[in-house]
């Protein structure tokens, strides 16, 4: 076998390679890694995973709630123009329920992924993680959630068990017309 | 095809055919109607607008009243929502200037050439792409529908409006171009595990939904581009994801992530939103689909109809589900039924329109539809529905609607 041959025979295994690759994928975009992500990596699992460090108490979310967030939400958490937070405990199987944050969310976390990442409704995305957690433990407080004094981390957040967190069943449709399933 | 004239309608021409004055009065009164001599019109006498009139193009002036309406006006006016005028339209596509809006907090302006898609999480290769990157991926076109779950949410408790717009009008259907999601999932390679997606938008909402990993390897799309221009700002522009038969909040706009996981990530939006609260209190959790359902769109409560005489009963169907199979009409309050006419081609969740000829004797007539889709699934009535799901789940209303026609030509909505 001449030295050409030789030289050609990885090239060509290679080439089989590319071609098996290419049929996979196009070789578009830039890698990605974890630190440059981090800015947009802002969701928050329910079992707590991704929530940053920091903590707020129930006091010093009174004073973001009252700043940010009482007048689209009432100064109760009663609703307003925005949605009620507050209330409505054990209406969700009567003719008139009332869904809140402690009626009706069935985790805690994801309070704090949506304060986060959509409020204030005019300057979302501004709030500091002390301020998310108090204001946080602040809405869980109006609800009878957690107590006046409390203080919630990452952890604190993570094992807040909601008064609805068993509350959802799966989709079960069609429940009407000739396909129906039926009990 | 059956025949498309009703045999009331069949009975009645027989009828006045038999009385032998019949023929001869249509004739006297079609005569009647005396023409003034015609007129040639100004615009016939001197040159029109000149090329480029609107470089763009819009609709004629005379058709300005034949656009995006919303329900109420609210204090977030980023958080409403628009309805599509199905009462104006014809065909099945939607043109891209009235496909209905529904935006959280508000529509961002993005430059493309700043916009990044990141997809992460459980996956080989985490990678940030360009939109000049996305629009390089083997692309494809499909029409499809796109539908708020909220959609006729205000008929739960009876007749909620008087406008089919209003009333239907979260209701859309465009042919959509972009990137399988299943390409760009395997340029990334997944990760063993994966099960979920999370799509987030980059808004100021950062709209957020879990995606099975199944829907987003099966059918959805990157999209760019929508009836063949690129999106435009309130569908998501420079791109959006697009689920096709899912409730439309899921086809997130403005989409700048992409994270794959193993457990839907419980977004505000799929726990104290778009989740179907049901009489005892449990609430139906990742109900995506869209059922089949289909409404009359002409006439409607925005028409008039000026004598009795011959109409055509014209409408839209769908179904998240496939194909429509059938579309059943009746002018009777559902007592007889008749198959309308569907206008080719049936495609997969897409709208359908239907048309069935109608001769209106000038009496009450209570105008229904409903359709089957290629599973078996009949639309059901709302007395059928609400005994299943109550009043208070709020989205996937897809009963059948009921338009009652008076005497003096009026189109009111009803509940039979």
């Amino acid at each position: 076998m001449s030295a050409s041959r030789l030289f050609w025979l990885p090239a060509l295994a290679g080439l089989c390679a590319l071609a098996s690759a290419q049929a996979q994928t196009y070789g578009l975009g830039q890698a990605l890694t974890a630190q440059a992500i981090a800015p947009w990596d802002i969701d928050v699992a329910a079992d707590g995973a991704g929530l940053p460090r920091g903590r707020g108490s129930v006091a010093a979310g009174k004073l973001v709630y009252d700043a940010q967030c009482a007048a689209c939400h009432g100064a109760k958490g009663e609703g307003g123009i925005a949605d009620r937070l507050a209330g409505g405990k054990g209406s969700l199987a009567t003719t008139k329920p009332v869904r809140t944050v402690g009626s009706y969310w069935p985790y805690a976390t994801t309070l704090y992924d949506f304060i986060n990442r959509a409020m204030p409704y005019t300057a979302p995305k501004t709030l500091k993680p002390e301020e998310v957690y108090a204001v946080t433990a602040y809405v869980l407080h109006l609800n009878d959630i957690v107590a006046a004094d409390a203080v919630l981390d990452a952890k604190g957040l993570a094992a807040v068990r909601m008064p609805n967190r068993d509350g959802f069943v799966a989709d079960a449709r069609p429940d009407t017309g000739p396909t129906a399933r039926r009990p | 095809m059956s025949d498309p004239v009703s045999p009331a309608a069949a009975a009645s021409r027989r009828r006045f055919l038999r009385s032998g004055a019949g023929s001869a009065a249509v004739l006297a009164s079609a005569a009647s109607a005396q023409v003034a001599p015609l007129e040639v019109a100004p615009w016939s006498r001197e040159p029109g607008e000149p090329v480029g009139w609107h470089p763009y193009g819009q609709p004629s002036p005379f058709e300005k009243e034949v656009m995006r309406r919303s329900r109420r006006s609210v204090p977030l006016p980023g958080a409403n929502s628009s309805m599509t005028p199905l009462h104006a339209l014809f065909g099945a596509i939607t043109p891209t200037g009235l496909v209905f809006e529904r935006h959280h907090a508000g529509i961002p302006q993005i430059d493309p050439a700043r916009h990044r898609l990141a997809v992460h999480g459980l996956v080989q290769r985490p990678l940030l792409f360009s939109m000049d990157d996305l629009l390089r991926f083997p692309s494809v076109s499909r029409v499809h529908f796109l539908e708020c779950s909220g959609n006729t949410g205000s008929e739960w408790r009876g007749p909620g409006t008087q406008s089919v717009q209003i009333s239907h009008g979260l209701l859309s259907c465009c042919e959509w171009t972009g990137v399988p999601l299943s390409v760009v999932l395997q340029e990334v390679g997944l990760k063993p595990g994966a099960a979920w997606v999370l799509a987030e938008g980059a808004d100021a909402a950062g709209m957020s939904r879990s995606v099975p990993l199944a829907k987003a390897l099966d059918d959805a799309l990157l999209v760019y581009a929508q009836n063949g221009e690129r999106l435009r700002p309130e569908n998501g522009y420079p791109l959006r994801l697009f689920l096709p038969g899912y409730e439309g909040n899921m086809s997130v706009k403005w989409l700048r992530r992409l994270k794959v996981g193993d457990a839907p990530f419980m977004s505000r939006e799929e726990t104290s939103k778009y989740t179907d609260l049901l009489p005892d209190g449990s609430a139906r959790q990742f109900s995506f689909g869209m059922d089949a359902k289909s409404v009359i769109t002409f006439p409607a409560p925005e028409h008039l109809l000026r004598g009795a005489g011959f109409y055509e009963i014209s409408g839209l169907a769908w179904t998240g589900k496939g194909r429509v199979r059938r579309v059943e009409v009746s002018t009777d309050s559902g007592a007889s039924w008749r198959d309308a006419v569907l206008q080719e081609p049936v495609l997969d969740r897409a709208l359908t329109r239907f048309r069935l000829p109608w001769h209106w004797d000038g009496g009450p007539a209570v105008l229904q539809s409903r359709v089957w889709d290629e599973t078996g699934y009949r639309q059901p009535t709302p007395q059928e529905l609400i005994a299943v799901r109550g009043l208070e789940s709020g989205y996937h209303y897809n009963a059948i609607q009921s338009w009652g026609v008076t005497p003096d030509g009026k189109v009111r909505n009803v509940r039979v």
